[in-house]
This record gives C-alpha cells, structure tokens and sequence, in this order.
C-alpha cells in the first residue's frame, strides 16, 4: 500500500517506503525532512518557532523538539544515524511591511536555528531550498528519498 | 490576570463575537462606499481552533488566494487577515479601477488597491471596535501576498504560536450583491489582550 501521509503545521511524522510524506503550504514555516536510504525510512517535520525555552512543555512546533523526537523514532524504527540525509525547505518572507528588516523575518531566524540544531547533531544538509517570498507544497518520496517542492508561480522542482 | 483561548466560555464567545458584528457592521459600510456596490455582511463566527487546523480553514491550505494582513497595535494587540479567492480579487479591482488590468493580480496597481481596500475595512472595523469598548486601537500599514492559504495562514499564526497552542478567529465574511466578490475578513487578537478586550465590553 503507497499511501500519501500528511503532515500539519507544528508535527511531525515518520513512516518507510513506499509512504510519501506531505506538508502543504510552508511559508515561514520550515519543512525538514531526513531520510535513510540504505533502510528507506524517513521522516518529515513542519516547524513554526525556532527554540523551546519551556522544556516542561515539549512540543513539535519547536524546531529544537521537533528534530530530536523526530530523530528519537526515527532509530526506534531501524534508522542509523550515519545514513540519515536531510533537507530542509521554506522559511519564506510572506509578508513584507514597508521598513521592516528582512534578516529579522521569523522565516529567516527559522533558517537559521533549524541549520543550527542539524548542525550540532552532526547532519549535513544534503540539499535545501529557502528563503524568498512565496509558499512552498513538499512530499518527500520514501523509496528513493527524492523531495519535491511546488510553489505557485515559482516552478517545481525535486531537490 | 490571563485567559487562554481553549477555555472561552460560550458567554465569552458571544461577546467577541458582538465585537465582531459592530465592527464588521462599519466594515461593510465602508466598502460598499468605496465600490459603490450593496456590500453583505454574514453573522460574524468567534472559532476556537488549534493551530494545525486554521491552514485549512479556507477550502485548503493550498488554494491560491490574495491576503492582505494588517497587525493591531494599541490597547489591545493583534492580527487581521483579509482573504480573496483569485477570482473575487480580480472582480474588486475591476470593480475599483474600471478595467481589468493587464498585469493581473501580480501587478502594482492592483496589488496596491487591494491593499488600500484591506486598509479601509481594517480602519473602520478597529474605529467601530474603539468606539465600543472605549479602548484605543489601531492598524499597521498593510502588507500583501497573493500564494497559497496555507503558506499565509501559518505565518500570521507564528507569532501567537510562542504562546498558545490554539487561536481565537472572529471571522465575517464579505459580499457583494452578485456574489462576484466574496471576502472573508479575520481578525485574531493575541492572548494578552483576549482579558482586556473582554473586560471593556463588560464580561468577565
């Protein structure tokens, strides 16, 4: 069975070949995806906010809580660390006020910690597509770990 | 003192939901002035929703719509989102400029006029709010984007998201006497101000 799984903003799910996982409309939400392509097990989140300062209260609208629990089940389902690839999408300039500072954008700080946080978990980031001003539809293709990134005006493509 | 969103009692509810239809009832006034066109209100709505939901509110998370978002500064805070399918965004500018314009919905021109319009109605619904319940309340300049609902949506819901796992939308829908163009205008107070806003119209 080849199901499509969709994933809302502020979750995240994982599931193994042949699944797609799907998040629609990412604007200054990132998507981040990662993958096992030895296993063909992977995993999509939808984040809205960069870091958790509550650490009671965990929740996958965090990036920081997101990737970790991600990742948790990710290895309770056969994942090895070393064959993960990730990638991550969107964190858009939706709305621009006159005067207002893009490097502040909440897209943009989203960019930034989700890089971090992979980056002191040791991933490198296999391929990205960020930035800009438009929304972004992803689906990441469990059997061969393709991802592909619709927009509405600004083409498709797999990354 | 604060309230959360998730535990607004039905009296409550109602109230913001008055709030709505004041302001709202001003609302349509003015824009049936400026496009010189009998403009319907519906019954204004006050939903809870949880975050993951409010993308799909509007027929899907990836229907292509035009948005125009405003913040809500003063006593109170918060957020105004005014959405048009394409086509209703492409009948008010026909409507407000006379001819279709050539460069479509992405053009500056229109851009411009559905701002101004996003504008006029966020003005005369927050002046009509103020008057109510006697609290100082004004929009920012407006900002546009014409993408999918969803890429929208959640990004107006990241601020409140910091703090609330759920959002209060007062929503009241917009239309003219054809229906030709139908807009559904939302306005989502932050957590902070839900117990200001409701003590000034004297509940809770």
């Amino acid at each position: 069975m080849n199901a499509s799984i969709k994933i809302g903003i502020a979750d995240y799910k994982v599931s193994k070949s042949p699944d797609r996982l799907v998040t629609l409309g990412l604007g200054s939400c990132v998507g981040i995806t990662m993958y096992d392509q030895i296993n063909k097990i992977g995993g999509l989140a939808h984040i809205m906010l960069p870091k958790n300062n509550n650490p009671e209260k965990r929740s996958p609208k965090f990036a920081d809580d997101a990737i970790e629990d991600m990742l948790g089940e990710l290895l309770k389902m056969g994942v090895r660390t070393r064959n993960i690839q990730t990638k991550i999408i969107g964190g858009a300039q939706m709305f621009s006020f006159a005067g207002a500072n893009n490097k502040k954008s909440v897209g943009h700080r989203n960019v930034v910690a989700v890089k971090q946080i992979l980056e002191e978990l040791k991933f490198r980031i296999k391929a990205e597509d960020t930035g800009g001003t438009f929304g972004r539809t992803i689906e990441l293709n469990l059997e061969n770990g393709e991802l592909r990134v619709k927009t509405i005006g600004h083409g498709e493509k797999i990354i | 003192m604060s309230v959360k969103i998730e535990e607004l009692n039905n009296i409550e509810l109602d109230a913001l939901r008055e709030v709505g239809n004041i302001g709202a009832g001003n609302a349509a006034t003015a824009l049936s002035q400026v496009l010189n066109k009998r403009i319907d209100m519906s019954v204004p709505r006050a939903k809870v929703l949880e975050l993951s939901k409010v993308p799909e509110i509007l027929g899907g998370a990836e229907k292509l719509v035009v948005g125009v978002y405003l913040k809500i500064y003063g006593d109170i805070q918060g957020s105004i989102m005014f959405l048009l399918p394409t086509e209703s965004a492409e009948e008010l500018i026909e409507t407000l400029l006379g001819e279709s314009e050539p460069e479509g919905l992405a053009g500056e021109i229109s851009q411009s006029a559905i701002m101004e319009v996003g504008n006029i109605l966020s003005s005369s619904y927050l002046n009509a709010l103020s008057e109510f319940a006697n609290l100082t309340v004004v929009p920012s300049t407006p900002a546009l984007a014409y993408d999918m609902a969803g890429a929208l949506f959640s990004t107006i819901l990241i601020e409140l998201s910091e703090v609330s796992d759920y959002a209060l939308l007062i929503e009241t829908e917009f239309t003219s006497d054809g229906r030709e163009i139908d807009g559904s205008f939302f306005m989502l107070p932050d957590v902070d101000s839900l117990h200001i806003l409701l003590k000034s119209i004297g509940v809770s």
